[in-house]
């Protein structure tokens, strides 16, 4: 295992800060009016059991695990614009994570998604699956290669559209600062249309997940480029916490 | 004026929408060959130590139908207490024990099921014991945050009556909801743990 860092030595973590976070009840996305709890959450602090986490060595990934165009390609390559989607994460004290998890899915080009839940009429790629994932470096910077992904329509209100966005699964250093959050693409219109975007509070936060087009990690006649910085819970130092017993 | 804080934001939290399978599990989502297997649904190592038992069950919505499209993580600590990776400090646990797993609600019988080992005793932050428990994050289409609660062991009364959290739930009709029942005393015992996002026995979810 790596991941023997500083951030490993720290304790517990800071309070998340639901107001910045959408709410369980946003009833304009529909499918959370049923799956919504009323009861106020529980405040537990942090113990032992949410201080620490799976961690993932670099050994798991496959060649391919962080190249959308290739790792399902079968008789080509996939449709679409290329792009490199590129980043760090960070904790909120601005620390590189390294040794973090990173998985991704997404639609095809068109919009569509290889699952058989799927009823939109835009077509199955049969070189694109959709699915990715990388582990952060010790500078907390990843990268991965893939299509760019077309909005889609979903049942929602009778003519609801999501906007081009690409799924994020982030496992950092403690069950604590897990985080499945979602990318969008910078001057897409669609992004303040849609329902389970608007459900996060504030503007600003939205912007937060919203990538930047990225011209100088482009790739002349081959690759878009877009950064996306992802942040994750911070943690306080062990040296303010170790108060007395019976305090 | 004072000096600013130059703290971020942590990233908002989106929801895990239907197709979290593909990201998560893309063999069983049926998206076979990009990925050996599905990360956190290998069986359990045979040379695993601790007692083996299945944690299974289903997730309710607020008008009592199964959710078919969840996706639920376990965390948990070893048969001696410990939980794997560098964030422990306090002893080596058993190499053989990944402490993480991730399964999909079964799309046809709208059950999850877990085999694992039972946990051992893992100290509160002032080192009273907190009874043996798993703790559970669960995602899904409509849950905008993942949400994180623990289940306990039905036979473990007297551990559960000094655990410190459940101890700080003011409302005691809702400890039972975090307390899986033996259901099944076979070979393997099973604990049947339900999870209700809403409405009646509505779960304990946990802030963090």
């Amino acid at each position: 295992m790596r991941n023997e860092n500083s951030t490993h030595q720290g304790g517990s973590f800071y309070q998340r800060d639901r107001s910045w976070h959408p709410p369980a009840f946003t009833p304009n996305y529909k499918t959370s009016v049923l799956r919504s709890p009323k009861n106020a959450l529980l405040s537990l602090g942090n113990t032992l059991s949410e201080m620490t986490g799976p961690v993932f060595g670099h050994g798991m990934l496959g060649q391919l695990d962080n190249d959308l165009i290739l790792n399902y390609a079968q008789s080509g390559e996939p449709i679409g614009p290329r792009i490199i989607v590129h980043g760090q994460v960070l904790d909120e004290d601005g620390r590189p994570v390294r040794g973090a998890l990173l998985e991704f899915w997404q639609a095809n080009a068109g919009g569509r998604y290889r699952h058989r839940k799927e009823s939109y009429l835009a077509a199955i790629d049969p070189n694109f699956g959709g699915c990715g994932r990388t582990i952060t470096d010790d500078e907390g910077r990843y990268w991965f290669r893939t299509i760019k992904p077309g909005p889609y329509p979903w049942p929602n209100g009778v003519n609801d559209w999501r906007p081009a966005h690409i799924h994020f699964s982030i496992f950092g250093h403690a069950f604590a600062q897990r985080l499945i959050t979602q990318m969008y693409f910078e001057g897409d219109p669609m992004i303040w249309q849609c329902p389970v975007v608007m459900g996060i509070p504030s503007r600003e936060a939205v912007e937060q997940l919203v990538a930047a087009l990225d011209r100088q990690a482009t790739l002349p006649m081959d690759t878009m480029a877009y950064k996306f910085d992802i942040v994750l819970r911070g943690r306080r130092s062990t040296l303010f916490e170790n108060r007395m017993e019976g305090n | 004026m004072v000096q600013p804080f130059r703290r971020l934001k942590e990233s908002p939290s989106q929801t895990a929408g239907p197709y979290v399978h593909i990201g998560a599990t893309p063999n069983f989502s049926g998206i076979e060959g990009v990925f050996p297997h599905d990360l956190g649904s290998l069986p359990l190592p045979a040379k695993a130590q601790g007692r083996r038992i299945i944690v299974t069950g289903q997730i309710f919505d607020g008008g009592g139908t199964p959710i078919r499209d969840a996706l639920v993580e376990i965390w948990q600590a070893d048969a001696q207490g410990l939980y794997p990776g560098p964030g422990e400090r306090r002893g080596q646990a058993d190499p053989h024990f990944p402490g993480w797993f991730r399964q999909p609600v079964d799309t046809t019988t709208d059950i999850y099921r877990f085999e694992t080992i039972k946990p051992g005793i893992v100290p509160y932050f002032d080192g009273r014991p907190m009874a043996p428990h798993i703790s559970f994050w669960i995602v899904a289409r409509g849950i905008n945050i993942g949400l994180h609660t623990r289940l306990y062991f039905g036979d473990e009364e007297e551990a559960n009556a000094a655990d410190p959290i459940l101890a700080r739930i003011e409302h005691r009709v809702r400890v039972q909801t975090l307390i899986a029942p033996l259901s099944d005393v076979g070979s393997v015992p099973t604990y049947t743990f339900d999870i209700r996002l809403q409405g009646e026995n509505e779960t304990v979810f946990f802030d963090i």
